[in-house]
């Protein structure tokens, strides 16, 4: 699995970014949901990062304080940490 | 990570089958959705080889055991999770209610306490504070009427580890 990485969905809809866990069941079914929308994302697995892993989890922090797993980041502003599918839906206007 | 092999099937479900063993002989349940459990336990097989203990696959580790003890699985909030949430933190274990499709499997807040909480946590477990605990009990003591199996915890646990009798056939002891 890849560290780092970008898909592109359907034009159009704005870009989220994924903070994840290679690890973890709840960032597979939270990243499948993008997928299934068609939302274009930028992901990260912190677990797989070397170098750059703190400066990531400072632009975690900077969302979710708690630095817990997934965090999806709308935009510049708003944040979910979790799956969860309805709230997710809302914040990509469904 | 030095080894970057996928872990095969075959360890997988038998390591599965195992802690399902496990679960079951303490009085606790894996999650009934195999999905999960096939998921979390591979994330434990590659935790373990990441890392070297078999840390929660849903939670950032350090690669330091000692600051990472609290989330080796079972992790240190599990019972306290089942019993307020049904299941655990990554959801691998879940209590008699989801097991019998009385409650559904939802992500659940995180309990673990932000890190430089739990450092001044370890920083009071010195000397002295340890006989200051003596003279004032910090949790609860509960005892199982039907084995004495005692336990300090904020609640019982839902089942006895030991003889599998009720959380009712516990009583405050302590």
């Amino acid at each position: 699995m890849e560290a780092r990485g970008s898909v592109s969905g359907r034009p159009g809809r704005p870009l989220v970014r994924f903070y994840g866990l290679s690890t973890c069941i709840w960032c597979k079914r939270t990243r499948k949901l993008l997928e299934d929308e068609g939302v274009p994302f930028e992901y990260v697995y912190v677990d797989l990062l070397d170098d750059d892993k703190d400066d990531v989890m400072a632009e975690v922090r900077r969302f979710n304080p708690r630095e817990t797993f997934p965090t999806l980041v709308f935009g510049d502003s708003r944040c979910i940490v979790g799956y969860h599918p309805e709230e997710i839906r809302e914040a990509l206007g469904r | 990570m030095n080894d970057t092999t996928p872990i095969g099937r075959d360890e997988i479900e038998a390591f599965v089958a195992r802690l399902r063993e496990d679960a079951e002989r303490g009085g606790y349940h894996l999650n009934p959705d195999q999905d999960f459990t096939t998921g979390l336990a591979q994330g434990l097989l590659e935790n373990e080889r990441r890392y070297g203990y078999r840390s929660c696959p849903c939670r950032l580790a350090t690669g330091e055991k000692e600051r990472d003890l609290d989330i080796v699985c079972p992790c240190d909030y599990r019972d306290a999770d089942l019993v307020d949430w049904g299941v655990c933190y990554c959801a691998l274990y879940a209590s008699d209610e989801v097991l019998a499709g009385e409650k559904d499997v939802e992500p659940i807040p995180e309990r673990r306490p932000p890190e430089a909480e739990r450092r001044v946590d370890h920083a009071a477990s010195d000397e002295e504070s340890r006989k200051s605990r003596l003279t004032a009990v910090p949790l609860p003591v509960w005892r199982c009427r039907v084995c004495g199996y005692l336990c300090a915890r904020e609640r019982p646990p839902g089942v006895c580890p030991i003889c599998k009798a009720k959380a009712d056939r516990f009583e405050r002891f302590l």
